[in-house]
């Protein structure tokens, strides 16, 4: 098992012809991801390099490949159109990769999922992202591997769950996409699997949130642990560790950037920033540590961390 | 994006919320023209630059004449401007305020922010203006409202009829209020701000005219939303580069995300995650970080070049520490960076390279190859084993 995505999973990639997008596209098929086709208006009925069929408009796509997960690297000024077009045309599952989107924009894309969510109790739209790496759940690549990666993260560096030599797998949950890779670098090395792997974006306003991917992870037989990367700005991560603390038995280890950042620089993401002395990486790791979790200290432990809340 | 507290009046002004007159002046000659043609029996001279807390450092003082508003502006422009924020060398002040005095009966806060826990905008106000509203937050909180606001319908006129009567408004003030929220609000919006805030607003005595006193914008600072400047030419051009670190403006200009710190260890990383984390290992074995770079996804090799340049022109770097996890990023192109930075600017500090991830097999390669060339570089195997290199090479 796995959560949001797995070898059934029809992708549809937003932006198919810009150069990210053909170039992801291509990586996810190389993966193994069951792409079904791409979206670029004007340019319906051409092919993608790869054969995909591209369409004017993700209800087209949709009509005709019954996608229901998306890839979207559409530039920032049509990005949250993208997302709500997405949304529109029936797909449930919306991975947002573009950097750069106003906040304003998605604080309206995320008023309208919750409106359109409100009247779907079982099936709710979720967007990942945006500014994040994407979502996998690792599989042996090539087509009939029954993994899924939709995003730009390296597909090799991860172990999928039932292969995990320590025959146990986490799942992961961040705001960082390097930082990432090398939390599941470590777990790989571990022989640590991973059942789905989330980058949930660096920017202030976005889709999923850390409780959302826990409450799924918490609840998937297949998931041992979690591991979760977070940074400095917002509360999210203390938010997520009262989530924690009063739901979830399961082995919890955490890492937070941005210990040495200064307060009112936004480093790098447009959410990490610590403003009005809210958002330090101190209050986040205090809640974590008080919720249970085991936080490393040092990114070089993340893997350390996460086995030894595995007992492995 | 940060603006001059001129600027965000001048904006507060052109969405109509009352501000005091006041004129911006470049020398001491200037200001005692702005005190006289501005004809109020009380002015203030105050030094404009981004950083706040300019009163505890002497850059913001009351003046009674002409004289003394040239004296006053001479003595600010002359030296660095030093205050809490701004760090012991200061920053030079090369604008001033002056702005007409005004009486004052009670004093307010009023801001706009981005409320990330409901992803919204939201209003905030509190009846003890003057003060910074963290300090509030702390001492009194009660004395804070907080309105969440929709994005797309924005401050409705009994939300700020609600915060005016909450904040215990008057009469006439209470329109005069929640006219300056709407507007407000409205501003927030418009520019795509991330930070509006007016501090103190006041309300000036009764007079014959005004029976309840007038409702005034005195200070204001506004922050812009970096993602949205692409749809505003006109913030765009607020922008005072004099208020920027050179070398953060040049990296900008090749795409690196690059924050100078005051540290010893220069730090080269793709992804801002990784880059903070990188920052943090530093400080965990006993050294601190030279800055913050993020060289991006995409970055070129000449663009990982420059990046070298501007870590190494930073006078305090004793050491840098490359760390890589190639996902996007080429392993191969960081090689090549630091084959052509030791070519072009030299290596004489201690440098330790961490390299993972894609095509780290050819770059491992082309740094043995280049080794003679590289004779104070050490390769770290993993991200202790680079700390415990970097950190070493520089103590020796």
């Amino acid at each position: 098992m796995s959560i949001l995505v797995d070898g059934n999973t029809k992708v549809i990639c937003q932006g198919i012809t810009g150069s990210a997008g053909a170039f992801h596209t291509k990586g996810c098929l190389e993966y193994g991801t069951n792409m079904v086709g791409g979206v670029t208006p004007n340019k319906g009925g051409q092919k993608d390099a790869n054969g995909l069929p591209i369409f004017d408009t993700c209800d087209a796509a949709v009509r005709a490949t019954a996608a229901n997960a998306t890839m979207i690297f559409v530039p920032p000024p049509f990005a949250a159109d993208a997302v709500l077009e997405a949304a529109d045309a029936g797909i449930t599952l919306i991975v947002c990769i573009t950097e750069g989107i106003p906040v304003i924009d998605m604080m309206r894309v995320k008023q309208d999922l919750a409106l359109r969510n409100a009247k779907r109790k079982d099936n709710p739209i979720r967007l990942v992202g945006p500014n994040c790496p994407g979502v996998i759940t690792p599989g042996t690549p090539g087509p009939k591997g029954q993994g899924c990666k939709i995003g730009i993260m390296p597909g090799y560096i991860h172990m999928p769950a039932p292969e995990a030599p320590a025959k146990k797998a986490i799942g992961i949950i961040s705001r960082s996409g390097t930082l990432t890779y090398e939390a599941v670098w470590q777990c790989s090395q571990r022989g640590i699997g991973q059942t789905t792997c989330v980058g949930i974006g660096g920017d202030p306003v976005r889709g999923m949130n850390f409780i959302d991917c826990v409450e799924l992870f918490n609840a998937d037989p297949q998931t041992d642990g979690i591991l979760l990367i977070g940074e400095i700005g917002g509360t999210d991560e203390e938010e997520a560790a009262d989530y924690i603390r009063d739901n979830v038995k399961k082995p919890v280890a955490a890492f937070i950037a941005g210990r040495t950042a200064p307060p009112g620089r936004r480093m790098g993401h447009a959410g990490a920033i610590i403003s009005g002395g809210e958002g330090t990486a101190e209050s986040k790791i205090d809640a974590l540590r008080k919720a249970g979790c085991q936080v490393a200290d040092s990114p070089a432990d993340l893997g350390a961390a996460m086995a030894k809340g595995l007992g492995v | 994006m940060k603006i001059h507290e001129y600027q965000a009046r001048d904006l507060l002004a052109q969405f109509g919320v009352p501000v005091p007159a006041g004129t911006v002046v470049d020398t001491p000659e200037k200001a005692a023209v702005a005190f006289v043609e501005l004809g109020a029996p009380v002015a203030v001279v105050k030094a404009q630059v981004h950083a706040g807390g300019r009163g505890k450092g002497g850059g913001v003082k009351l003046v009674r004449s002409a004289e003394e508003a040239g004296e006053v502006a001479k003595t600010i422009l002359s030296k660095p401007l030093v205050t809490p924020q701004t760090g012991p060398e200061g920053v030079p002040v090369h604008k001033l305020l002056v702005a007409a005095g005004v009486d004052i009966a009670k004093e307010y806060y009023l801001g706009m922010a981005v409320d990330r826990a409901n992803n919204c905008p939201v209003l905030i106000a509190s009846s003890e203006g003057g003060v910074e509203i963290e300090q509030v937050a702390k001492d009194n909180p009660d004395a804070i409202v907080r309105e969440p606001i929709s994005p797309t319908v924005g401050l409705q006129g009994y939300q700020a009829r609600k915060v005016a009567f909450r904040l215990g408004f008057k009469g006439k003030q209470i329109s005069q209020a929640a006219k300056i929220m709407t507007q407000l609000c409205k501003l927030f919006i418009d520019t795509d701000a991330s930070l509006a805030e007016i501090n103190p607003l006041v309300v000036t005595p009764p007079d014959a005219e005004n029976p309840d006193g007038r409702v005034l914008a005195i200070d204001a600072k506004i922050n812009f939303d970096d993602n949205a400047l692409y749809r505003h030419a006109d913030i765009q051009a607020l922008a005072d580069p004099a208020e920027e670190d050179a070398s953060e403006i040049k990296a900008r200009e090749h795409g690196l995300s690059y924050i100078k710190l005051d540290g010893s260890i220069g730090c080269l990383v793709n992804g801002a995650g990784l880059a903070m984390a990188t920052m943090d290992l530093v400080k965990l074995h006993g050294a601190e970080p030279a800055n913050f770079l993020d060289v991006g996804g995409s970055a070129t090799e000449e663009a990982v070049t420059e990046a070298f340049r501007i870590i190494l022109g930073d006078a305090k770097v004793k050491g840098v520490l490359v760390n890589i996890f190639g996902g996007i990023m080429k392993c191969d192109i960081i090689a090549r960076a630091i084959v052509n930075a030791a070519k072009q600017i030299g290596f004489k500090v201690p440098l330790v390279v961490r390299l993972e991830g894609t095509n780290v097999e050819a770059a491992r390669e082309i740094l043995k190859e280049a080794q003679g060339g590289l004779t104070t570089m050490q390769v770290g195997t993993d991200l202790t084993d680079a700390a415990k290199k970097i950190t070493a090479a520089v103590a020796a």
